[in-house]
C-alpha cells in the first residue's frame, strides 16, 4: 500500500504519507471508515450543541479522581470490546466460508485477513483486558483500603492518556495506512524491515510502546498506594483478596514491561536504523526476540488474570453470606503464581530446540503453577459449601468461569508436557487453550466484578434478568465457537490460516460460527443492559440508594455511590478482614463522628490529558516518517512539562462544613435500614470476627 | 493515611502532610527505579547473548583502552561522592555548599559524558558502528542508554537549580533533589556493571 520510493525517501512535510494509504475502494474497510468518521462528527455535534464541552473538560478530562478515570478506562475498554470483537466474526465469517467450493476462498485477501488476527490479539490483550482490569482497580482498589486517592494522582491521569494513544493509533491503522500482519507478538524476522517495510509493525511498535509505559506508571502507582495509603489498622492480612491480586499483578506489571519496552525499543532499532538484534545476518539473534516478549508475555497472562480471581473471591464470598473460606492460603497461592509466572515463559516455544533438561524444567514448572490455581478453585468451592449462595448475575459469571477456566487449565496441563506439544504446537489447538484461559479466567471474572461493582461506580444496578441472559450466551456460545477448534487442531489445523483446503474441518467451521453468533448476542445484550440500565438510573428498581446493594463485607461499600470525591468522609480504623460487616456486627456502621476534619485534595489539572495526547502527533510522525511532526511533539511535551513543573497550587482542602453537609446525607439515606438485609441476618449474627491480628 | 480520630492543630497536620508526601513520593521514586533497573538488566541480557556474534567485524578486543575508561569510570564515581556532599549540605540547608557540591557534580558527569562520545566517535572510525554486528548493536544500545539517562540527570541538575533559586529549601524540592541523588547513584552502580561486564570483559 506504500509508494516504494516514500520508503527509502520520505517526503520533508508528509513523510511516507499519500493519498494511495487511505482505503476509499475497499469494499470492507471504505464502509466501516465512513460509518466512523458519521458517527464522530455526529459524537462532536451533539456535544456542541448540548454545550458539554466545558463540563466534560473540567469534570472527566482533566480529572484525577481515581475514579472517574477508571470509568473511562472501562468506556474505552468496552468500545475496543467491540472493536476487537468484529475482528472475531470476521475471522470466524471468513474460515467458514473458506471451506466451501461454493463461496470460493472466502472474502477477505490474505494480507487483509493478517492484518485482522493480528489487531484481535492486539486490541483483546492491550486495549480491552488490560484497560479494564485497570478501570476496575482504579474504581475499587482505594475505596477497599479507604484511601482518598491513588498515591500519584496526576500520573493516574497519564497512564490513562497514554494508553488512550495507544487504543487510537490501533484504529487509526484501520483507516491510515495498515496495520501489522505479522500476528499479535510481531515475532522477528518476519516483523523486519526486510519482509514487513509497510507501516503496519510501525503502528505495532508505537501503541505498544506507549500503553506499554502507561501500565509501567500505574503498576508504579498502585503499588505505592496499596503499600503507603491503606486505612489505619488495616495490616497486610487484613486486605481485602482483591487488593491483594491488585498488588501482585502490578508487581508482576513492574517488573516485565521494562522488558517488552526495551524489546520493542530494539525492534524500533534494527527497523529504523538498521541495527542488528534480530536479523537474518550480521550477528541478529531472532530468537532473542521470542525469548524477550515471552518473559514479558507469560507473565502477562497472570498479570491479567489475579485481578479476576480476586474479583471472583470478593463476588463469591458476597453472594455466599460466609467469609472467604481459606484467605490466607489464598493470598499465599496468588504470591506463589506472581513469583512462578516468571519460570514458565520457555513453554511457549518448547520446539525452539533448547534441549531436553530445559524443556524439561519449564515443563515442570508449568505444571507446578496449575498447583496454586487449583488451591483457588477449592477456596470458591468450598466458600459456596454450605453458604446460602444466592444466585444473582454476578454469581452466574462466578459459576461459568469455575467450569470453563478449569476446563481451559486442564487443557494447559495438556500442552506443558513438551512431548504433546511437539505435536500441538502452532496447532489450532493452542488458540482453544489460550481463550478457553483468558475468557473463562479473566473475561468472565471481570464481568464478575463489573456486574458487581457498576452500582458502587454508578448508582445503579445492572439489570439482572438481560446480566443471566448475556452469562448464560457468553457461556455455551464459548464452547460452540471453541470446541470445534480443540477437535481440528488435534487433527492438524494449523492457527493463522486464510484458506482452508480440508472439507473434513467445514462442520467445525459452522458450528464454531454458531458458537460467535451466540457470543454476539451475549456481548449485545451486555451493552444494551448498560446503556438501559444507565437511563433508569433514577428507577427505584435500579437505583442504589444506600451504597451497599449487596449486603456486602468490605469498606467500598461503606459509602455512598458513587461515591463523594473524597471517598470517605472519616477513614475509619480497621479491625477485622471484612471490615464493613465487623462494624455492622458491632453496632458502630453508619454513626456520625463527633467531629470532621478537613480534607486534603489534589486538584484536577491539564497535564495529563495534553501531555498524555501529545504523544500521539510524536507516535505518528515516528511512523509515517514525519520528523518534522516528531520533533514539535517532543518539545512541546518537555515544554508542557517544564510548566507542570513550575505550577503551584496543585491541592486544596474540603472544608469541614462541606464534608458535614455530604455524610449526613449518606448517613440519613442509610437512617431506615437494618444493618443486614433480613433475609442475611441470621447468616451473618453466626459470624465471629477474624482471630488473626498478625500481618 | 492521616489518622483523622486524633486532633491535630492545623501546623501538625501540615508537618504531617509533608512527612507523608515525601515518604510517598520516595518510595514512587525506588519503584520507578526497579522499572530502570529492569531495563537495563534486558539491555544486560541482550548484550550477553550478542557478547560473540561479531559478523567478521571488528572485535571489542581490538579497540578497548583500558586505561581510558579508568579515568572515565573514576569521574563518574567521584561524580556520586560528590553528590553525596551535595546533599550533606542540603541537610545542612546550606545553599552555598549544595550549589557548589551540585556544580563539581555536573562538570564531573559532563567530563565523564565528552569522553564517552570521544569513545563513541573514535570506534566509529575504527569501524564498529551499531550496524556493524550484533555485537557493536548491543554494546551502543546498553552503552548509550547509559549515556542518555546521564544527560537527563545532568539536564535534571540544571533544572532543579532553577527550582531551587525560585523555593529555595521548599519540601518539594528536597524530594526532588532526594529522587536526583537517588537516580544518579543508581546510574554509577549501573556503570560499575557496565565497566565489569562490558569494558573489563570485552578487553580481555
Amino acid at each position: 500500500m506504500v509508494h516504494t520510493d516514500l520508503i527509502k525517501d520520505p517526503h520533508v512535510l508528509t513523510g511516507k504519507l499519500h493519498w494511495g494509504v487511505i482505503p476509499f475502494t475497499d469494499p470492507v474497510v471504505a464502509p466501516v471508515m465512513f460509518a466512523a468518521i458519521f458517527i464522530g462528527i455526529a459524537l462532536v455535534l451533539f456535544v456542541t450543541y448540548k454545550k458539554l464541552w466545558g463540563y466534560l473538560w473540567s469534570e472527566w478530562f482533566t480529572s484525577v479522581d481515581h475514579k472517574k478515570i477508571g470509568i473511562m478506562y472501562c468506556i474505552a475498554a468496552l468500545v475496543m470490546l467491540v472493536r476487537g470483537f468484529s475482528d472475531a466474526i470476521l475471522m470466524r465469517t471468513h474460515q467458514a466460508l473458506s471451506t466451501s467450493d461454493s463461496f470460493g476462498a472466502g472474502y477477505l485477501p490474505p494480507e487483509h485477513y493478517d492484518q485482522i488476527f493480528t489487531a484481535h490479539g492486539v486490541i483483546m490483550i492491550f486495549f480491552v483486558a488490560t484497560p479494564l482490569m485497570i478501570g476496575i482497580m482504579n474504581v475499587v482498589m482505594p475505596l477497599q483500603i479507604g484511601a482518598r486517592d491513588v498515591a500519584f494522582p496526576f500520573l493516574n491521569s497519564l497512564s490513562f492518556y497514554l494508553f488512550l494513544v495507544g487504543a487510537l493509533l490501533v484504529n487509526i491503522s484501520l483507516f491510515v495506512g495498515e496495520f501489522a500482519a505479522v500476528g499479535w507478538l510481531a515475532y522477528t524476522p518476519l516483523s523486519g524491515i526486510e519482509y514487513s517495510p509497510g507501516v503496519g509493525v510501525d503502528y505495532w511498535i508505537w501503541a505498544l510502546q506507549i500503553s506499554g509505559i502507561g501500565t509501567t506508571l500505574t503498576a508504579v502507582n498502585f503499588i505505592a498506594t496499596i503499600l503507603k495509603m491503606r486505612a489505619p489498622g488495616m495490616t497486610l492480612m487484613k486486605m481485602p483478596v482483591f487488593t491483594w491480586t491488585t498488588f501482585c499483578a502490578n508487581v508482576i506489571a513492574l517488573i516485565i514491561f521494562p522488558i517488552l519496552t526495551i524489546a520493542i525499543l530494539q525492534l524500533t532499532l534494527d527497523r529504523y536504523l538498521d541495527f542488528n538484534f534480530f536479523t537474518n545476518d550480521d550477528g541478529g539473534n531472532q530468537m532473542m526476540w521470542v525469548n524477550l516478549v515471552w518473559a514479558w508475555g507469560h507473565p502477562e497472562v497472570y498479570f491479567l488474570v489475579l485481578p479476576a480471581f480476586g474479583m471472583i473471591s470478593e463476588v463469591t464470598a458476597t453472594f455466599s453470606r460466609k467469609k472467604l473460606f481459606g484467605y490466607v492460603s489464598l493470598v499465599w497461592a496468588t504470591v506463589v503464581i506472581m513469583i512462578l509466572s516468571f519460570l514458565v515463559w520457555l513453554h511457549h516455544f518448547f520446539t525452539m530446540g533448547s534441549g531436553a533438561s530445559v524443556n524439561a524444567f519449564f515443563g515442570i514448572m508449568t505444571m507446578i503453577i496449575g498447583i496454586p490455581t487449583g488451591v483457588k478453585l477449592y477456596n470458591w468451592i468450598f466458600t459456596m459449601y454450605k453458604g446460602r449462595v444466592e444466585l444473582t448475575a454476578s454469581m452466574w459469571w462466578v459459576i461459568a468461569m469455575l467450569i470453563t477456566f478449569t476446563i481451559g487449565g486442564m487443557t494447559g496441563v495438556m500442552l506443558s508436557i513438551p512431548a504433546n506439544d511437539f505435536v500441538l504446537h502452532n496447532s489450532m489447538f493452542v488458540p482453544a487453550h489460550f481463550h478457553n484461559v483468558i475468557i473463562g479466567g479473566a473475561v468472565y471474572g471481570y464481568f464478575a466484578g463489573f456486574t458487581y461493582w457498576f452500582p458502587k461506580a454508578t448508582g445503579a444496578k445492572l439489570n439482572e434478568t438481560l446480566g443471566k441472559w448475556s452469562v448464560a450466551l457468553w457461556f455455551f456460545g464459548y464452547f460452540f465457537a471453541w470446541v470445534p477448534l480443540y477437535y481440528t487442531g488435534f487433527d492438524g489445523m494449523t492457527r493463522r490460516l486464510q484458506y482452508i483446503d480440508n472439507p473434513d474441518w467445514q462442520l467445525s467451521m459452522y458450528v464454531a460460527l454458531i458458537g460467535v453468533a451466540l457470543i454476539a448476542a451475549g456481548v449485545a445484550i451486555q451493552v444494551f443492559n448498560i446503556g438501559w440500565t444507565l437511563y433508569k438510573r433514577n428507577d427505584p428498581e435500579y437505583r442504589d440508594e444506600t451504597g451497599d446493594p449487596w449486603d456486602a463485607h468490605t469498606l467500598e461499600w461503606y459509602t455512598t455511590s458513587p461515591p463523594q470525591f473524597y471517598n470517605f468522609g472519616q477513614v475509619p480504623v480497621i479491625n477485622d478482614r471484612d471490615p464493613l460487616l465487623d462494624m455492622k456486627q458491632k453496632d458502630a456502621a453508619y454513626k456520625r463522628p463527633e467531629k470532621y476534619e478537613r480534607i486534603h485534595m489534589p486538584k484536577n489539572t491539564w497535564a495529563g490529558p495534553v501531555l498524555g495526547l501529545l504523544t500521539l502527533p510524536m507516535g505518528f510522525g515516528f511512523i509515517w516518517h514525519i520528523w518534522w511532526m516528531v520533533i514539535v511533539s517532543i518539545t512541546a511535551i518537555f515544554a508542557c512539562w517544564m510548566k507542570l513543573s513550575f505550577e503551584r497550587d496543585k491541592d486544596y482542602y474540603v472544608e469541614v462544613p462541606e464534608v458535614e453537609d455530604l455524610e449526613d446525607k449518606f448517613l440519613k439515606s442509610n437512617e431506615n435500614r437494618s444493618y443486614y438485609f433480613e433475609k442475611n441476618a441470621k447468616y451473618y449474627k453466626k459470624w465471629k470476627p477474624t482471630k488473626r491480628t498478625d500481618g | 493515611m492521616t489518622e483523622l480520630t486524633n486532633d491535630h492543630d492545623i501546623h501538625d497536620d501540615h508537618h504531617h502532610h509533608e512527612a507523608e508526601t515525601a515518604d510517598r513520593y520516595m518510595f514512587g521514586f525506588w519503584l520507578y527505579v526497579i522499572t530502570d533497573c529492569l531495563l537495563f538488566s534486558t539491555l544486560f541480557a541482550t548484550y550477553a547473548v550478542m557478547s560473540q556474534s561479531f559478523a567478521n567485524g571488528v572485535t571489542p578486543h581490538e579497540l578497548f583502552n583500558l586505561k581510558f575508561v579508568a579515568v572515565e569510570t573514576a569521574l563518574l564515581l567521584l561524580s556520586s561522592f560528590t553528590f553525596g556532599m551535595a546533599m550533606l549540605g542540603a541537610n545542612n540547608s546550606n545553599m552555598a555548599k549544595m550549589k557548589l557540591w551540585l556544580m563539581i557534580t555536573a562538570v564531573l558527569g559532563l567530563g565523564f559524558l565528552s569522553m564517552e562520545l570521544y569513545e563513541f566517535v573514535h570506534f566509529s572510525h575504527e569501524g564498529a558502528i551499531p550496524q556493524t554486528s550484533g555485537y557493536w548493536t548491543a554494546f551502543y544500545s546498553l552503552v548509550a542508554t547509559h549515556g542518555i539517562h546521564v544527560t537527563i540527570g545532568l539536564i535534571w541538575m540544571l533544572i532543579l537549580s532553577i527550582h531551587f533559586k525560585r523555593d529555595g529549601f521548599s519540601n518539594e524540592n528536597r524530594i526532588r533533589l532526594s529522587c536526583l541523588s537517588l537516580f544518579w547513584h543508581f546510574l554509577d552502580i549501573i556503570w560499575i556493571c557496565v565497566f565489569s561486564f562490558v569494558y573489563l570483559r570485552g578487553a580481555m
